[in-house]
């Protein structure tokens, strides 16, 4: 679905990524590990279209689709899904009315009409249970005042309600306690079919006793360096990034 | 002098007709206001409060006046269609700066309570409006307050006795009708008795494709423990001027909200003059402005903390886009006495593009030491990141600018204290964010 070739982006004049490949097929799960600063939340910007960065070689397919030269929307339209590192908050937009606009943007993006009323709230309702989203938190204006762990959960929240045929998590386990992390882990796996994939941006291996990945890539200095199986993670978890560090700081 | 001298001219030349078509009171406040407009004239761009808006050259043209006050024929009831939906209200309309008598059906009022054409009131209690009109309007102050009183016929009077809750909003509504460039001169009289209660909306529409220069001055005089709405809604046109300044008397403990929108419109200047009095008295000051093309919004206010404890609460809002200019300037004066004075001010305001100018000038001179003040003032662009946040999620940008724009006016919407009214303004401001224009559906002045 996802192939990423030879991907270089700068911002602000400053060569973060320098040359991603990577290869994502339906059903599986791919985890992306990587010291502080080596490009792994920038990966995840520019795939999302964030207009901060500036794709300056390679490309980018999903489902033959060339996606940079789509807008940040019609990527979210396609199925893509970042649920960010860093939720904003939005005051003075409520969740719901948010939620709708999404929803109906989608639905008219695929020749839909809007949803009922009705059925959006019965939508809201059962995406809400997956991830224990108090209702209060669905009335009040995105991410406002939201615990870090409200936050994740929201975006988990926001990624059932669209269900996404790729989502990308990026670090959602930072600032999590150890019940926040289950239940927004518990809330990806419940979403995970063999149709759709996932890519877990993560510094700890700690998610992914949560999240099994069939594929461990870490990413450093702007390029995946090594790949593996779940292993690759254990082994860094134990070994911490040091020894990575210095075999490719050597080659 | 040259644009005032065709008003002096006017005046020397039609001051009879000016009285036959009025009444003795308000006749009796021109010779005043005359000598006061020959002596200062109109404020040009060089006096510090009016550098945004040019008022002599707003005022050159050779504008008509219905000084003979010819009735216009038109049924306002016909033309204007106001769908607030869920808002009963009683209604009143002013045809230029013409009362318009006919009532579709007549309206029942509190008893004592007198809503209606300011002359006709004039006539019928010269004394009760005498005891109110230009107290509080000082013509030395204002060249532009001064023409209006040298000039102003007609207008609006609502008196409220001691006690009596309006419970119905009254809404008066005024249409800019003619077929040349035109020059409207109104007053507004609204006086609230100790304890008496009003919601007074008025709304600005245009009709027609002239010029229009609308002047208006509006005298509030809230009693002791009175609580009085106003709300103050512009939908006009960019061939319409508006120069109007609002002055809030208030008693001890009243409570007075004065919000004032411009959602459509060409060139404003909204003067707020509100004087704390009694002690216990608190105001909410609130604006909002959403300007675009070459629209042009300055809002000038000044509170006066006289007395000790009281409270104002001042926000103003504004969406600048294309080359649209915005202007507030907030001064708050709080006198030595003025202890346990709470004076607080926001103004925020959003510029679209590179090209909007937003000036805000925030004023506070403080003259008592145990007060609680503060002021901010803003001028940004819409945030970034929320807006990729938005996209990211499968909202176009245009609509989530529009989220965005219209989450930032939200809370001077929340200052509105008339339910059926806040959700119609978000549905007015949404609409208007959407580029549609903002109007009532099946409004025919708004067609």
């Amino acid at each position: 679905m996802l192939e990423i070739k030879d991907l270089h982006a700068d911002i602000n004049g400053k060569e973060i990524l320098k040359g991603i490949d990577l290869l994502v097929k339906p059903g599986e799960v791919h985890a992306i590990m990587g010291p502080n600063g080596s490009g792994k939340s920038t990966l995840s910007a520019v795939l999302a279209g964030n207009p901060a960065y500036e794709v300056t070689q390679g490309s980018v397919q999903f489902y033959g689709k060339d996606l940079l030269s789509l807008s940040p929307e019609d990527r979210a339209h396609e199925g893509l899904f970042l649920s960010f590192q860093y939720p904003v908050e939005i005051p003075g937009v409520s969740m719901v009315n948010f939620m709708r606009a999404a929803i109906n943007e989608l639905r008219k993006y695929r020749g839909q009409e809007p949803i009922s009323a009705t059925d959006f709230l019965r939508m809201m309702r059962e995406k809400r249970a997956i991830v224990e989203l108090d209702n209060k938190l669905a009335s009040r204006s995105v991410n406002e005042g939201f615990s870090g762990g409200e936050k994740k959960r929201n975006e988990i929240f926001q990624m059932a309600m669209l269900e996404p045929r790729l989502s990308i998590l990026d670090e959602t386990d930072s600032g999590l306690d150890i019940d926040a992390l289950r239940v927004v882990a518990e809330g990806v796996n419940r979403l995970k079919s063999e149709q759709n994939a996932t890519i877990v941006i993560t510094h700890y291996q700690r998610l992914l006793d949560y999240i099994a990945p069939d594929f461990v890539h870490v990413l450093y200095k702007g390029r995946i360096v090594r790949s593996g199986g779940p292993d690759l993670a254990l082994e860094l978890e134990e070994k911490g990034y040091d020894w990575i560090k210095k075999e490719v700081d050597q080659e | 002098m040259s644009s005032e001298k065709q008003y002096i001219e006017l005046y020397e030349k039609y001051v009879s007709l000016l009285n036959d078509k009025s009444a003795p009171v308000l006749n009796a406040r021109r010779p005043a206001a005359a000598a006061a407009f020959a002596e200062t004239g109109f404020p040009d761009a060089v006096s510090e409060n009016y550098t945004l808006t040019d008022i002599p050259a707003a005022y050159a043209p050779d504008y008509g006046l219905n000084l003979n006050r010819l009735e216009i024929p038109v049924n306002p009831n016909e033309v204007f269609r106001c769908d607030v939906p869920n808002l009963s209200t009683l209604l009143y309309f002013i045809v230029n700066d013409t009362f318009y008598p006919y009532q579709e059906r007549p309206l029942t009022l509190p008893d004592g309570v007198l809503a209606g054409s300011l002359k006709e009131m004039a006539l019928a209690c010269p004394e009760l409006v005498a005891r109110y009109y230009g107290g509080l309007a000082d013509v030395s102050k204002d060249g532009t307050v001064a023409l209006n009183t040298m000039l102003a016929q007609d207008g609006f009077f609502l008196y409220i006795p001691r006690n009596v809750v309006l419970e119905k909003p009254l809404q008066l509504v005024h249409v800019l009708r003619g077929d040349t460039d035109f020059m409207v001169n109104r007053r507004l009289l609204i006086v609230l008795e100790e304890g008496a209660q009003a919601k007074v909306l008025v709304c600005d529409h245009t009709m027609d494709k002239a010029r229009f220069l609308t002047s208006q001055v509006t005298e509030i005089y809230a009693g002791a423990n009175s609580v009085f709405d106003f709300y103050d809604m512009e939908e006009s046109s960019l061939d319409t001027i508006r120069v109007a300044s609002t002055f809030v008397r208030q008693e001890a403990g009243s409570n007075v909200l004065v919000n004032g929108i411009t959602l459509h419109n060409g060139i404003t200047r909204n003067n707020y003059h509100v004087t704390l009095a009694g002690e216990g008295a608190e105001v909410g000051l609130c604006g909002m402005a959403i300007a675009d093309r070459g629209e042009s919004v300055d809002n000038y206010t000044f509170i006066d903390h006289a007395v000790p404890g009281c409270t104002s609460n001042e926000l103003f809002k504004y969406v600048i886009d294309d080359d649209a200019r915005g202007a507030f300037s907030g001064r708050i004066l709080v006198r030595p006495d003025a202890q346990k004075t709470v004076a607080y001010q926001s103004n925020k305001n959003l510029c679209m593009t590179p090209e909007a100018r937003m000036y805000t000038k925030p004023q506070l001179e403080i003259y008592a030491d145990d007060v609680k003040c503060s002021h901010g003032a803003t001028v940004g662009q819409l945030d970034q990141e929320a807006l990729f946040y938005l996209r990211s999620r499968g909202i176009s940008e245009g609509e989530a600018r529009m989220l965005l724009m219209y989450a930032f006016m939200n809370d001077v919407i929340e200052n509105v204290r008339l339910d059926a009214l806040k959700d119609r303004l978000r549905q007015l401001v949404e609409k208007r964010f959407r580029g549609e224009l903002a109007k009532c559906a099946g409004c025919g002045v708004c067609r």
